[in-house]
């Protein structure tokens, strides 16, 4: 039984890595950019949602309600002025300019906050629980941050394959010059699906400062998850992203309850064994 | 003969260091349907790319309605009612039959084609709506293609090589539907190698050779010896 209540809170943790890797994933679905800042941008949208519960006064699930719109907008703001200079045929402009963001955000978050570990107070849901029998608790926050992901994945997956947006996301990935042909601007496309990417990054950066403490060199490892969750999920399928984060959440689960200092080790040696044997990943995506 | 709808004027246009044409000069009244015809490598698909926006070019060397749009961006200029079937037809293999026509015109131009007119155009788009674009037969994606272009309610539609790689029977097929097109007051440039197919369909003819204009003129003018002089050079 002991066993069965670490598996259940592994899985729980693993809808937090599927959030993490779902903007990864969409934004190399839609125009094959590898966002090393990643990571620093989960961080920052901790740090945002910081501010706002703050000043405000707001509890940190219910400042969502600013946090995503501003990171969204951050998203919009930073494809149209930087991010879309870099694309072309060529992957190391953009690895090299979102590698130069994520010095730039742990650094400017080192100046603005101290390197002193933070965390958002959400009150009594914290400690809340439900007893499902048997001697099986779960957290209600953990238990609500996983459908919060269910839901995110979900929309997400309703968003590109059932509206006019995800079309044009889907189109703009399969043939940019023929997609401006049907009078889409790849750049304004490609800046929405960032804006899109930075919404599910804010959510995801709540979640984790309301669980954990956090400080401006965290994010890198939160990158790490998420692409470990995005390859095993297999690329460019989001529910896939969501067992890939899931096996990552269980298997450090697992990992920790042998031995504390194993909890990392063991999500990487989970990635390294599906990669091993599927290299593909798990659910990838078939092509056309 | 009434203002122009198109006028490409001394176009010059290439691919870094390759210049493709050299000083094109093409008219275009609306309603009118006109041929590119010439060789390949003769420089049609970037004369097609310059009208579309694919490729940039000096501000006056392309005019619509007569505004100068050279330096227009394509995606703006399907907003002009400016369409292009491309070269290999291009389908977006993720996206169904049906996305590929709604995603022509999602921009929303107002006009008399609409989901329901391309299918009955080409009923078989139809019964193929929801399977993945790049699953039909080549015939039937080229009609997606042009139903595809045809969503956005142009005034230009510019089609190039739509007969390329199709057995002998659908391109008959596909060119027995251009007066349909056409009669909804559409002008058309087709740019194909099969020159009888282009005489047929065309009031104009305008031969490339080389990036070159080498012969222009009404399709039932020329003769076959003039057309080959021109296509071959010799």
């Amino acid at each position: 039984m002991e066993w069965l209540n670490i598996i259940l809170q592994g899985i729980l943790v693993g809808g937090l890595y599927a959030m993490f890797a779902a903007g990864l994933s969409l934004i190399f679905g839609v125009m094959r950019l590898v966002n090393i800042a990643h990571g620093d941008l989960i961080v920052l949208a901790a740090y945002v949602a910081l501010v706002v519960t703050d000043t405000l006064g707001l509890n940190p699930l219910l400042s969502l309600v600013v946090v995503v719109p501003v990171m969204a907008l951050i998203g919009y703001a930073l494809q149209r002025l930087v991010l879309n200079r870099t694309l072309g045929d060529d992957l190391l402009p953009p690895l090299l300019v979102t590698f130069g963001l994520s010095v730039i955000i742990q650094n400017g978050l080192l100046e603005l906050f101290t390197a002193d570990s933070r965390k958002l107070q959400a009150g009594a849901i914290e400690t809340a629980s439900i007893h499902l029998g048997g001697g099986l608790a779960v957290g209600t926050l953990p238990l609500l941050q996983f459908a919060v992901a269910v839901a995110v994945i979900g929309g997400l997956q309703v968003l590109f394959y059932r509206t006019a947006l995800g079309r044009a996301f889907r189109a703009t990935s399969d043939d940019q010059p023929v997609a401006q042909l049907m009078g889409l601007d790849n750049r304004h496309v490609f800046a929405l699906a960032m804006a899109l990417s930075l919404a599910v990054v804010a959510i995801a950066g709540v979640f984790l400062a309301v669980r954990a403490n956090f400080d401006p060199s965290i994010g890198p490892a939160r990158l790490i998850f998420g692409f470990e969750a995005v390859i095993m999920g297999g690329l460019g399928s989001l529910w896939g992203t969501l067992a890939g984060g899931i096996i990552l959440g269980v298997a450090q689960a697992i990992g920790a309850q042998l031995d504390p200092g194993w909890q990392l080790l063991a999500g990487h040696i989970a990635f390294l064994v599906v990669l091993a044997l599927r290299p593909e990943g798990l659910f990838p995506k078939v092509q056309g | 003969m009434p203002e122009p709808l198109l006028e490409v004027h001394a176009l010059d246009a290439g691919y870094g260091d390759f210049q493709a044409l050299f000083g094109v000069s093409l008219t275009l009244a609306a309603g009118q349907v006109v041929a590119v015809i010439g060789a390949n490598g003769a420089g049609k698909s970037t004369l097609l790319k310059s009208i579309a926006g694919l490729m940039p070019s000096r501000r006056d060397a392309v005019m619509f309605e007569g505004a100068a749009i050279g330096d227009v961006p394509a995606h703006r200029r399907v907003a002009r009612g400016i369409a292009l079937v491309p070269e290999g037809r291009r389908l977006f293999p993720s996206l169904t039959v049906e996305e590929n026509l709604l995603i022509g015109g999602q921009l929303g131009r107002a006009g008399p084609w609409t989901l329901a007119r391309i299918h009955e155009l080409f009923p078989v788009l139809s019964e193929r709506r929801a399977m993945p674009a790049t699953s039909l037969s080549g015939g039937q994606q080229q009609m997606v293609a042009i139903g595809r272009a045809l969503m956005s309610n142009p005034k230009l539609l510019l089609c190039d090589e739509i007969s390329l790689g199709l057995a002998p029977i659908v391109v008959r097929e596909i060119y027995a539907r251009l007066p349909a097109i056409v009669g909804q007051g559409l002008s058309v440039v087709i740019v194909e190698q099969d020159i009888v197919q282009a005489l047929a369909a065309a009031a104009q003819v305008y031969c490339l050779q080389e990036g070159r204009v080498a012969l222009h003129g009404a399709a039932s003018s020329l003769t076959r010896e003039a057309i080959s002089a021109a296509y071959f050079g010799v």
